[in-house]
Formats: C-alpha cells, sequence, structure tokens
C-alpha cells in the first residue's frame, strides 16, 4: 500500500516538475512579454498543482492535506488575478512607450 | 523518497535560477515586474517538497504566507509605474 | 548527504547572484525588483538553517514591506526628477566603497566561520524552562517572557518612528492623510485581488499569530502580514489611509507597548517582579499581550509605508 502512494507521489511530483521545466522553456523561448507572461503563470501554476497532488497523500493529518489545498488554491487565485494585472500594465506600457 | 523530494526542490529551484536569469535580464520593466510571480509559484513548490523531506514544523505557514506576499510584491511592482486610471486625477501624484 | 549540500550551495550560490546583480541593477524600480526577490529567496535559505520563525519575518518584512517602501520611493525620485541634477559618484569613491562592503562582508564571513562549534549559549536553559512559560515555541519564549522589556521597548521605537515619518508633513498637512483618497472607480483588477487576498489574508494572518505560541510564527509575523493586506486594499483604492488626527489611529497605534508595559507593571505587582508572569497563568498573558501587538503592527507599518500626510481629508 505504502508503495503505491509512493510510486503515485513520485509520478504526480515528476509531472510537476516537468510542468515547471515547460515554462522555463517558454520563459526563455517566447519572443515577446505577453507570451513569456503566459508561460510563467500557466505552466508553473500547473506543476505548483501536480506537485500538491503528489504529496496530498504523504501529508501528515486531513488537516495538513487541507491546508496543502488551501495554499494551491490561493496562488491559483492570485497568480490568476496577477497575470491580468501584469498584462494589463504591459500592454498600457507598450502604448505609452 | 526523501532524496527523490530533495532532488525534485533542487529542480524547481534551478528552473527558477535560469528563470530570474532571463526575466531580470529582459528589456524593460515590464518583464522584471514578473520576477515576484517566478518566485511565489516556483519558492512554494520548492518549500512544499522541502517541507515533505524534511518534517520541519511550520514550512507550510511560510508557504502560505510567501502565496500572499508575492501577490502582494507584484500588485506593488504593477501599481508603481501605473498613472492613475480616475478622469480629473492629479497626474503627479503617482505612487 | 550530498545532495542536501548540492541544494543548499545551489541556493547560496543563487542568492549571492541576486544579491550582486541588485548591486548592478540600472535604475531604481530594477534594484527594487532585485532586492524583493532577494528578500524572498533569502526566506528560504532561513528555513534551510532551521529557522522558520525568521523565514515568515523575512519575507513579510523584509521583502514585503520593506519592498514595498522602496517602490514607493523609486517612483517618487522618478516623479521629482531630483535624480537628473546630481552628479554621478567618482570612479574612486565607487572603487573605495565597493572595497569597505567587501571587507565588512569578509569580516562577517570571517567570524562566522571561525566560530566554535559548541560556543557558548543559552538555549538549553531557554529549552529547560520552556514548560514554565506554558509556550511551545521557544523563539516566542525568548521574545515575550525571557527578554520582554526588550521586545516592549523595540514596539515603542516603532511608535517613534512613526511619528517621525508625521514630522516630516507639511505644515497646511498636519493631521490630514497620507497616500491617496479612495477611487470612484477603482481600477477593476486589481480591485478583485485586493478583495480576493484581503479576507484570506487576513485569517492566515491571525492564524500564524495564534500558532505562534506552539509552532514558528507569532504576534510579529501575523501582524506584518496583516499590515500587508491592509496596504492592498490602500493600493487598490479601495480604502484610503486615514487621517492622522484620527483618534482611532492614535490609540491603535500606543496599544501594543501600552498594554505591554502595563503587563509589565501588573506583574510587579501580582507576580513580584517587573515583567513577571504570574506561574501558570503565563501562557493566556503572553497571548493577551500579544494580540495587542498584532494590532499596533498591522497599524503602523501601513503608516510607516504611506509616508507623511500630504492631503486633507474631506470633512
Amino acid at each position: 500500500m505504502s508503495l503505491l502512494v509512493d510510486i503515485f507521489s513520485v509520478i504526480a511530483i515528476s509531472a510537476g516538475v516537468f510542468f515547471y521545466l515547460a515554462g522555463t522553456v517558454g520563459l526563455l523561448r517566447f519572443p515577446d512579454t505577453l507570451s513569456r507572461l503566459h508561460a510563467l503563470t500557466k505552466a508553473d501554476n500547473l506543476g505548483l498543482g501536480l506537485v500538491v497532488l503528489g504529496l496530498l497523500p504523504r501529508a501528515g493529518s486531513p488537516l495538513a492535506a487541507l491546508k496543502l489545498l488551501a495554499i494551491w488554491a490561493l496562488v491559483q487565485l492570485a497568480s490568476a488575478t496577477t497575470a491580468q494585472l501584469i498584462g494589463r500594465a504591459v500592454r498600457r506600457k507598450g502604448r505609452v512607450a | 523518497m526523501t532524496e527523490f523530494l530533495l532532488a525534485t526542490a533542487g529542480v524547481i529551484l534551478f528552473t527558477v535560477a535560469v528563470g530570474l536569469v532571463r526575466i531580470l535580464g529582459g528589456p524593460g520593466d515590464a518583464d522584471r515586474m514578473m520576477a515576484a510571480q517566478l518566485i511565489g509559484t516556483g519558492g512554494i513548490g520548492s518549500l512544499l517538497l522541502i517541507a515533505a523531506a524534511t518534517g520541519e514544523h511550520g514550512i507550510e505557514d511560510v508557504a502560505l504566507g510567501l502565496a500572499l506576499l508575492a501577490a502582494f510584491a507584484s500588485a506593488a511592482f504593477v501599481n508603481s509605474g501605473a498613472p492613475a486610471e480616475e478622469p480629473g486625477a492629479d497626474a503627479a501624484d503617482v505612487r | 548527504m550530498i545532495l542536501v549540500q548540492a541544494l543548499d550551495l545551489g541556493l547560496g550560490l543563487l542568492v549571492f547572484a541576486v544579491g550582486a546583480w541588485t548591486v548592478f541593477a540600472r535604475g531604481p524600480f530594477a534594484a527594487t525588483v532585485g532586492y524583493v526577490v532577494y528578500g524572498l529567496l533569502l526566506s528560504l535559505v532561513w528555513i534551510r538553517l532551521f529557522a522558520v520563525d525568521v523565514a515568515l519575518t523575512e519575507a513579510a518584512i523584509g521583502s514585503g514591506v520593506t519592498g514595498l517602501l522602496l517602490i514607493g520611493a523609486a517612483a517618487r525620485m522618478r516623479d521629482a526628477e531630483t535624480t537628473a541634477h546630481e552628479k554621478p559618484l567618482s570612479g574612486p569613491l565607487r572603487l573605495a566603497i565597493a572595497a569597505l562592503c567587501v571587507l565588512v562582508a569578509l569580516a562577517l564571513a570571517a567570524v562566522v566561520l571561525l566560530l566554535p562549534d559548541n560556543g557558548p549559549s543559552l538555549a538549553p536553559q531557554s529549552l529547560h524552562h520552556l514548560a514554565e512559560t506554558g509556550l511551545g515555541n521557544p523563539v516566542t519564549a525568548v521574545l515575550i517572557a525571557y527578554r520582554a522589556f526588550d521586545t516592549m521597548l523595540e514596539k515603542v521605537v516603532l511608535v517613534l518612528a512613526v511619528v517621525g515619518v508625521w514630522s516630516l508633513a507639511q505644515d497646511r498637512y498636519w493631521g490630514g492623510a497620507p497616500g491617496e483618497a479612495r477611487a470612484e472607480r477603482p481600477e477593476p483588477t486589481l480591485a478583485f485581488l485586493a478583495q480576493v487576498l484581503a479576507p484570506l489574508g487576513i485569517l492566515v494572518g491571525v492564524h500564524i499569530f495564534w500558532v505562534g505560541a506552539d509552532e514558528p510564527g507569532g504576534a510579529f509575523q501575523g501582524g506584518a502580514i496583516l499590515a500587508a493586506m491592509w496596504m492592498i486594499v490602500m493600493m487598490a483604492r479601495l480604502s484610503e489611509a486615514p487621517a492622522t488626527r484620527a483618534r482611532w489611529l492614535r490609540l491603535a497605534l500606543i496599544a501594543g507597548p501600552v498594554v505591554f508595559l502595563a503587563a509589565g507593571v501588573a506583574g510587579a505587582v501580582f507576580a513580584g517582579g517587573f515583567f513577571a508572569y504570574p506561574p501558570g497563568f503565563a501562557k493566556p498573558v503572553i497571548l493577551f499581550i500579544e494580540a495587542f501587538m498584532v494590532l499596533s503592527i498591522a497599524v503602523t507599518l501601513p503608516m510607516l509605508v504611506t509616508g507623511p500626510p500630504r492631503r486633507e481629508t474631506r470633512q
């Protein structure tokens, strides 16, 4: 049973790290600021979600697992809004500059 | 398992480092505004992995605080360059 | 273990590189971004050093509040165009400054590396007496029980700092409000972020304060997070900084140190010594003091960041 849990964690966390790497590749290769912003916020957040998913079975108690989910939900909400904020600012700067 | 968790934390920190090189060097301030976002998601990811690996108390609370503060810092960066959107507001009154 | 050491070494190098970049950054905005990133990374370093309380404080104060302070200063400098008339520092002077900084850094590094392995420390005694305070977190015990007088004086220093900042106001604005007025139509995305973050942040701040008695956390960290939430609401122009003559504001600012001092004096009356806590009753007293400290910190930090009064409030 514990081996199954470990395998699940390894797979989920590895997938998460893969998305982090993908996000960074996007950051390096995309041509303009808005697409880099997209790569950063979407891919990295998915990576974090998968990492949290992988860590959930290892949490010490249901409360700890709930806290992990709360962290993920907060990051999701905050970065989605921040992405919009930064996108607006980038577009505004592009118009003014 | 602990080694795997620490290794993945290291990889995520590595992606943060590479991303930082790109973002901080990026032309113009627009790119640099994203730095807090990058640290936020990457830092929280590696923090949670380190917490699971070392079993130290209270790291999840730091992750919660980091989530809030990264969003706060991003808003502050964005706000610093933005003029007031209200009509009739004093353009010199920028924070 | 080689993996852990590689992780720590990589983290250290990253922090060092970001710090170096910040020093050489072009323009105040870039330098501020570098500084905030540096602070957030430094909190990861503190976690690796098993100082979780310090990590929380570094993230909240070091990069959050101080970062906002620096951003405000950079924006004001840019608008005021004072820097356009300044002569840049001469080459030899810069070299001398750099050499001095490097020397100080090397001296500090030498001191840390040359510390004996079992240096003098009060940690064992403080852990030994932890049960008497009723607390589980030795950091909180040091702050509010063993050296409570020192912590109280720190809170007084915060009040003095606010007085100093307010005294920079122009005469006609004395008693007025700092920052900008509430906006009729605040920018929708920023307003949404503030409306989502603030309630959650208040929960997190109170949680970190409450849990600080037994786990890493405490009044200062919780108060700093609450302060950051008020500041983001003010940034979104959903709320405005109150007039500095407002009675509730002034009461909130002094509540922390006053309650702290009162507890110390009460200790002289009821528990046999200045800042002594009644045995068996220490934890409720400590939490009571900390609650008012949280209030004061949550009000003081935004007042320090928004600066001196610049406008009259609508009467």
